[in-house]
């Protein structure tokens, strides 16, 4: 023990004397003004899933033709690990990208941290002006624009035409007609009515939109997760697994709902464009028409569903910002907007894409875009993204009934409060 | 303060000089005399101290100032390309302290961590010195089983961990489709906060059953087998030869693999966060996987308050091993 003590203290001498001398800066500044033309390398960062990367990885690649002094090193992140990599990547600024594919919930998150460069002013022009006005608003940080709008999305109630079909049921309008529904469906063909993400609190959007409330009131600054409408939306998410029309899991939702749907263990899920392509991978949809979609059913008082999306951004400490904003161009292109379209049926941003023929004929598309039109716009600020850790926490103690309903807007409401300080 | 620092680290380095014969010592004056004698000790010490304080002492003490701080993603200073944004955040005590001690969340993540730590060292445990008194006798094939045993250990964590959630998942894995073949229904491994607090049990039991079983085969190999010949001529039963010969003989090992192993288990991050994320909920979460969430799954990321919890994680074993090195040394163990 003495030999202990004695070695103890000198490491504490070391570690002051280190700390004294420890501040030293790796500054990169590299600010390369290249002459003309663009070279060097963009390492791009982009979040699409399993059945979307292939078609990204493409596109990105091209970048190349245009400008051969470029190269693009594509990098696949997974969605659900990207907020954290990204923002170690960038605040340590090693082996961090240049280019992200952020969330719409991120982008005023990354952009107060001081981590994303602001868009150039032409672009920033052209967004205004030709982009969905819903779209440029969620790149926007303090009256700058720092991403620019990719895709453009919102949730909806996928079906399987067929065994609603053989059930005899339409496809459900308000969380009451998804348990009637789910009843039929289970006494005529034995499977489950819907798959409810438990796992993920963006899925409480819908419930909480449903009742007529949202989680805060930024105008006002005020946390609303607790009012009566948020107690009734978790209420009515742990109903639809009480009442057996819905099943859940609290633990890799993502993969046992899409395996669920693409096998016809259930008949419903609520999901995004970005499902679709997986949707049709599965052999329940080898038809491409046996997949329907309608509206997020409705609450008690309201129907709605959150406008979400993803957007470009170019990081700050880049050392090749020019070819990284140029590579962003390109990729929020018209031409590279409606390939992507054309392959994955995701929503473009650009307002003049709609109008051709690959993107009007686009079923999804059709039926995506008016309720993208409708879809609750977010408050951009930079908590945004951080609200949704907590709720997941409260979420899925609410849904696989480990919290009371009550108790789960409470704690809800106490999180915020903590992330929101001075709002009441 | 120097002078004490001047004295341990003297000491320190006569500690070091031992092996070339330790003559000199014991007078005042010894920082000086020390010094100049075992010049060539500091030397050959120095390299280790430095590495240690660089990689060990640097971290722990910032991460101490930290806890003392407010410091979060948003008001650390940080250069991001042309950006250059100060710290800003400031000497606050002990609030955050108080701030942790007065939440009972810290009593919920303290009692499960000490549950889930003592149900996994004491199975683990037993299993491990039941499977080693299997394989410390003659048999054929005995290498092969010794080799399966191990094997867990030899899998990189992460790997098993995952392979294990993949068997876990409600829906689609392979124990519950086994278990419904024997007719029982999905069982909510991951799903159910009790169920989840069970499986990350036997996951972390499955992956240190290797590691007491090797340990405790080398402490049972190590009794000579004298002992036992002449406890049966005595007429002792298997029973009893391993009342009175294994199990005092095994206690140096044990004690050693009990303390490491509550250790390693009290900090078991990769099992509990990738196997539930500390969910459902939070029904998994221990000590470590709560300050890690604080670090760098909430946002804005809390520095402070996830410093806070590593320092009193520290503080729980320390009195933890205070605690079981004296009362090991109440029984008469030197260590």
């Amino acid at each position: 023990m003495r030999r202990g003590i004695a070695a103890t203290a000198l490491v504490a001498t070391l570690a002051l004397a280190a700390t004294a001398c420890g501040d030293s800066d790796s500054g990169d500044s590299g600010e390369k003004k290249s002459s003309g033309e663009l070279s060097g390398t963009v390492t791009w960062w982009d979040t699409s899933n399993d059945t979307e990367k292939a078609t990204f990885k493409k596109i990105a690649e091209d970048f190349h033709a245009q400008h051969p002094k470029v190269t693009v090193k594509y990098v696949n992140v997974p969605y659900g690990d990207a907020q954290n990599k990204i923002k170690n990547a960038f605040s340590s600024g090693s082996d961090a990208p240049d280019v992200i594919r952020a969330d719409v919930g991120w982008v005023a998150d990354f952009a107060s941290l001081g981590y994303l460069d602001k868009v150039p002013d032409a672009k920033a022009k052209e967004v205004d002006s030709a982009f969905l006005k819903q779209a440029a608003a969620s790149g926007k940080y303090d009256g700058q624009m720092y991403a620019v709008p990719q895709v453009i999305d919102t949730l909806g109630l996928f079906y399987n035409k067929k065994m609603l079909k053989d059930a005899g049921v339409e496809p459900p309008k308000t969380l009451e007609e998804v348990k009637t529904a789910a009843a039929a469906i289970k006494s005529k063909t034995g499977k489950t009515g819907l798959y409810l993400r438990g796992d993920d609190s963006y899925w409480f959007l819908p419930f909480i939109y449903g009742e007529g409330g949202d989680l805060v009131d930024a105008k006002n600054k005020k946390v609303t997760v607790d009012s009566p409408a948020g107690v009734k939306a978790f209420k009515a998410a742990r109903d639809l697994v009480t009442s057996g029309a819905a099943i859940t899991n609290a633990t890799d939702g993502w993969n046992n709902m899409e395996t669920a749907f693409k096998s016809g263990k259930v008949a419903m899920m609520v999901n995004g464009p970005w499902a679709v392509a997986d949707a049709y991978a599965g052999d329940e949809f080898k038809d491409k028409a046996n997949l329907g979609i309608a509206a997020v059913p409705a609450g008690s008082a309201a129907q709605g569903a959150p406008q979400g999306g993803h957007d470009l951004a170019v990081y700050a400490g880049s050392k090749n910002r020019d070819a990284s904003h140029a590579f962003v161009d390109y990729l929020t292109s018209q031409t590279v907007q409606v390939q992507t379209t054309k392959a994955l049926s995701l929503l473009p941003t650009r307002t003049a894409a709609y109008d051709q023929p690959d993107v009007k004929s686009n079923e999804m598309v059709q039926f995506f875009k008016p309720a993208v039109d409708k879809a609750v716009e977010r408050a951009w600020i930079p908590e945004n993204g951080a609200l949704f850790e907590p709720l997941k926490l409260q979420f899925t103690k609410a849904v696989t009934g480990a919290s009371s309903p009550e108790d789960a807007a409470k704690a809800s409401a106490t999180a915020f409060h903590k992330i929101l300080k001075d709002w009441k | 303060m120097t002078v004490h620092t001047g004295q341990s680290t003297a000491k320190a380095a006569g500690e070091g000089a031992r092996g070339r014969g330790r003559a000199t010592g014991e007078r005042p004056g010894r920082l000086r005399r020390a010094l100049s004698t075992h010049w060539y000790a500091w030397t050959m010490v120095a390299p280790v101290v430095i590495v240690l304080g660089v990689i060990v002492g640097w971290p722990l003490g910032r991460g101490i100032y930290l806890s003392l701080t407010d410091a979060n993603e948003r008001n650390v200073g940080r250069t991001i390309g042309a950006n250059h944004i100060d710290a800003t955040y400031k000497f606050v005590g002990l609030d955050n302290y108080v701030d942790v001690l007065s939440d009972p969340v810290f009593v919920q993540r303290l009692t499960w961590t000490v549950v889930w730590t003592v149900c996994c060292v004491s199975t683990t445990f037993l299993l491990g010195l039941v499977l080693a008194n299997m394989l410390n006798r003659q048999f054929r094939g005995r290498a092969a089983y010794r080799m399966m045993l191990i094997l867990p250990w030899a899998v990189p964590g992460f790997v098993s961990v995952f392979a294990w959630r993949f068997l876990f998942n409600r829906d689609n894995g392979l124990l519950n489709k086994v278990l419904d073949g024997g007719g029982i229904s999905a069982v909510p491994w991951l799903d159910d906060p009790t169920w989840a607090k069970f499986s990350v049990i036997a996951v972390n039991v499955w992956l240190g059953v290797p590691f007491m079983m090797v340990a405790l085969l080398g402490g049972l190999q190590s009794i000579p087998g004298e002992l036992y010949e002449a406890a049966e001529m005595d007429g002792a039963g298997p029973w009893k030869r391993f009342l009175y010969i294994t199990v005092p003989g095994l206690r140096a090992v044990s004690s050693t693999v009990i303390l490491l192993s509550t250790i390693w288990t009290f900090n078991m991050f990769p099992v509990i966060f990738l196997l539930t994320r500390g969910g459902p909920g939070d029904s998994t979460e221990i000590l470590v996987t709560q300050a890690f969430r604080q670090a760098f799954v909430e946002s804005p990321r809390d520095f402070a308050g996830s410093a806070t919890w590593g320092v009193l994680i520290l503080a729980v074993l320390m009195i933890f091993a205070f605690v079981y090195r004296r009362s090991l040394r109440k029984q008469g163990e030197v260590w």
